[in-house]
């Protein structure tokens, strides 16, 4: 078939189809390439860069980078693991991340990814930022400390939900989430039951309020498998 | 009296036909009109664009000269840049702030005045240098700073400030600036008298196929820094499949210490409208936007007169030249203070009303740019040397420069040098006689391509060639004497990439601030091998993970200093004879504590 592209994966040849990114094809091919801000359901954005791999010696993004023709892609490798540590610990020293008492402990990307990767105390100082909190929703808890700037809500709510709720504001290390609204989340459009906005946030920034610490410690999300292992474990066509 | 706001301003919505691609120009009006895009005013433009409210808030809080709080009717930028620092910026800095009563940042209780830092605003030669609203003040001093001060106070009206009027068109009555062309040598392509229309009317009896022959034949490559093949560019443009094709001219020249463009603009700005003429017939397109910065704002009524004449000499418009159904035409894009907005994809969505921060490629622009369309994004200095070859023939241009770097450069020399200004010199040229005729000292380091260019450079340099395989550059040439301290240089480049990175990617946005710390930390005698270590690392990542050039080059004044002047950091680095770590300072950590918890420590 004319629009299969055959590449190489950390070594292993692979198929996927035109128009694939690196990350599709290599998910298919049973093989995990790290992300955060990265989801099936939403369209490439490229921000948290963990996703990086080398593609014939040059740095790509695997979410955003389509797949090409004999392409040599290192996916996991020491240097790929030492940028994505790197990228990792950047992430908790620009926020304010308390794992030990967050509601997401368990349930969260990045803490999980922090686990795979081996990443124990950042070597960074931690910039701790004043960051706002939105509490102004009776059923969702916005708390800027914990927000990674990955944009899943802002492009759940636009792709999947059809509205605007969320988009950034300012930029730089200035750059935070807003609200569409003028004085918070309880006078913006969001529907707490069924807005896919809340639900893709992959650490403890967006939460939903009564459900904290409903799971135990031990049989939480990432207490089981490291992050990713789904991927790994069922290769399309195995 | 004046129109309600939302009255006064629904009518500015209504000008730009409440099109959210205007979004600029609606927010710079309103800016203009009320000094700020307040919480009501996004509310009203929100309602007329029909867009939501949070996009028109993320839109002003991304670009620098607009504000959500009202700035005084006045605001006095002062450049930050490292060689107006150098050069006295920060007493005349002072000046400003002991004479107003406020610090930078502030604006004074009558609502009158506004003082703020900005980025390098293109005027390095003349540094100190400042905007007052779109007027610019140059070579100040802290004098000068005071009675400009006084003279506000009483007139309010920064044109008046304009004393001596500078050269060449900083004349026109429609720029009247006081800001100097410095031309300091002219060569054949940009300098050189060029007669309005005769390249464009070559152009037109050509086919658009033999002109981008023409332009690969003459092997020119992109001015701004990248280097990319013109004419590649251009036939990539064009065989792209698409409803139009536009060409946008990026005149955002924010590189620190680069003012090139500036000059060009002011000085040859017909020769850059042909090079886009020409470039719109070669590329099948009608429409181009000359994307200005903000800074340049005093040079804007004049480029808009130069292009309404040449509308009226049939040079713009409907069957240009007499060319049956060849329709083009140019607008200007004002900027708002984003160096981002000078990489092409960030600068087409800012062309588009959006947020400055560069996109995903794969599409490139030239599949898919402005509006969808293919589009291709040239320099300034590109375009006028595109319509230089045409008029002259590729065989003129290629002769000159070298085998690999056809052409002419301009370059901006600015720093601690007897002339400094803007120099045409061939490609190939060496540093060392680049230096000589800037008069500049036999021993200095030269910081060439600006902040993000791959070279700082020493002495041991000179001998090296300008040109795209050897000492690249946009065009900014920083000298820094020996006495400069490099390590502050470095720590202001720094500074300079945190201000600007969009915030899009976490290595740009995240790594920076902490390769700012890195540098503090060197800065202040505390840091270690290891820091140092931990540092290029850090340096590393941020260059192979960045998403655009902003973090991909944000590290070089560190790996370059590095490299080259490693004694710089040797001699800073701490030393303990009590076997503590001299990376541990007791106070500096329980201030640390303090800055987090916000309360000073229990002394007891």
């Amino acid at each position: 078939m004319s629009d299969t592209i055959q590449f190489v994966l950390d070594g292993k040849a692979v198929k996927g189809q035109a128009g694939q990114t690196i990350m599709q094809a290599a998910e298919n091919a049973g093989v995990y390439v790290p992300r955060l801000c990265a989801h099936k359901d939403l369209k490439p954005y490229g921000a948290c860069r963990i996703c990086t791999v080398f593609v014939n010696g040059r740095p790509e993004s695997a979410c955003t980078q389509p797949i090409a023709e004999g392409a040599i892609v290192e996916n996991d490798s020491e240097k790929t693991r030492q940028l994505r540590r790197e990228l990792l610990e950047m992430l908790f020293v620009e926020g304010n991340h308390f794992c030990m008492f967050c509601e997401k402990s368990g349930h969260c990307e990045l803490q999980a990814l922090a686990y795979r990767y081996g990443v124990t105390a950042p070597q960074f100082p931690y910039l701790a930022p004043q960051r706002e909190i939105d509490a102004s929703h009776p059923h969702i808890f916005l708390d800027r400390n914990r927000c990674i700037l990955c944009a899943r809500c802002v492009r759940a709510s636009r792709e999947i939900d059809k509205k605007n709720v969320f988009q950034f504001v300012g930029r730089g290390i200035d750059k935070r989430i807003g609200v569409n609204s003028s004085s918070g989340l309880a006078a913006s459009e969001l529907d707490a039951a069924t807005d896919r906005a809340v639900d893709l946030c992959p650490v403890g920034a967006i939460l939903r309020r009564h459900t904290a610490y409903a799971t135990p410690i031990g049989q939480r999300l990432y207490d089981i498998d490291p992050i990713g292992s789904d991927l790994e474990k069922t290769p399309v066509g195995a | 009296m004046s129109d309600s706001l939302p009255t006064a301003i629904r009518a500015i919505c209504d000008q730009f036909e409440n099109d959210p691609h205007r979004m600029m120009d609606i927010a710079r009006a309103v800016q203009h009109r009320f000094n700020c895009v307040s919480p009501a005013a996004m509310d009203i433009i929100a309602a007329a664009l029909d867009v939501a409210r949070v996009e028109v808030e993320s839109f002003v809080s991304f670009y620098t000269f607009l504000s959500e709080e009202p700035t005084g009717d006045i605001v006095i930028r002062l450049c930050n840049d490292i060689v107006d620092r150098f050069h006295g910026g920060d007493e005349v800095a002072a000046a400003f702030a002991q004479e107003l009563g406020i610090q930078p940042g502030q604006t004074t209780s009558d609502l009158r005045i506004s003082l703020a830092y900005t980025a390098c605003i293109g005027m390095s030669d003349q540094a100190p240098a400042a905007l007052v609203n779109d007027v610019v003040v140059t070579e100040l001093s802290t004098d000068k700073a005071r009675r400009i001060v006084r003279d506000l106070k009483e007139h309010r009206n920064p044109q008046r400030l304009v004393e001596k009027l500078g050269d060449g068109n900083n004349t026109h009555p429609l720029v009247q600036s006081m800001v100097r062309n410095c031309i300091r040598r002219e060569g054949p392509v940009i300098f050189a008298p060029f007669e309005s229309g005769k390249a464009l009317r070559k152009a037109l009896s050509m086919s658009p196929a033999e002109i981008i022959r023409n332009i690969k034949t003459s092997r020119l490559r992109g001015r701004g820094g990248a280097g990319f093949p013109t004419g590649i560019k251009w036939e990539f443009t064009r065989a792209a499949p698409g409803r139009t094709r536009y060409i946008i001219c990026n005149a955002d020249e924010g590189e620190p210490g680069t003012f090139k463009d500036r000059v060009i603009l002011t000085e040859r700005p017909d020769l850059l409208f042909e090079g886009m003429t020409i470039g719109g017939y070669a590329l099948g397109g009608s429409e181009g936007i000359v994307y200005l910065r903000g800074e340049y704002a005093y040079l804007q009524r004049f480029l808009e007169e130069v292009l309404h004449q040449r509308r009226a000499a049939g040079l713009l418009g409907k069957n240009i030249a007499g060319k049956e159904g060849f329709d083009f035409d140019i607008r200007i894009q004002m900027g708002a203070g984003a160096y981002i907005c000078g990489a092409e994809t960030a600068l087409i969505n800012s062309c588009e009303g959006r947020r400055g921060d560069p996109r995903n490629r794969p599409p490139f622009p030239a599949q898919e740019g402005y509006l969808g369309q293919p589009t291709c994004v040239n320099n300034v200095e590109t375009l006028c040397c595109v319509a230089r070859i045409v008029e002259r023939g590729a065989a003129f241009f290629a002769q000159l420069g070298t085998q690999a770097s056809t052409g002419t450069k301009l370059l901006s020399i600015s720093g601690d040098c007897k002339q400094p200004g803007v120099y045409e010199v061939p490609f190939g040229i060496s540093l060392r006689e680049v230096l000589q005729m800037a008069g500049a000292p036999c021993d200095a380091a030269v910081q060439v391509g600006g902040p993000s260019g791959d070279q700082m450079v020493g002495a041991d340099a000179y001998d090296r060639a300008i040109c795209y395989d050897d000492l690249a550059t946009g065009g900014a040439i920083v000298v820094f004497a020996q006495e400069r301290d490099l390590l502050e240089v470095v720590d202001s480049y720094m500074e300079f990439f945190v201000d600007e990175s969009c915030g899009y990617c976490t290595p740009c946005r995240v790594g920076n601030v902490l390769l700012k710390k890195c540098i503090e930390k060197v800065i202040a005698g505390r840091a270690t091998p290891t820091d140092i270590e931990q540092m290029r690392r850090l340096c590393s990542t941020i260059k192979s993970t960045s998403r655009c050039g902003l973090g991909q080059t944000s590290p070089n004044p560190i790996l370059t200093t590095l490299k080259n002047f490693p004694a710089l950091y040797e001699r800073q680095l701490a030393k303990t004879d009590n076997g503590l770590q001299p990376g541990f300072n007791l106070e500096n950590a329980r201030s640390e504590a303090s800055r987090i918890v916000g309360r000073a420590p229990v002394r007891q």
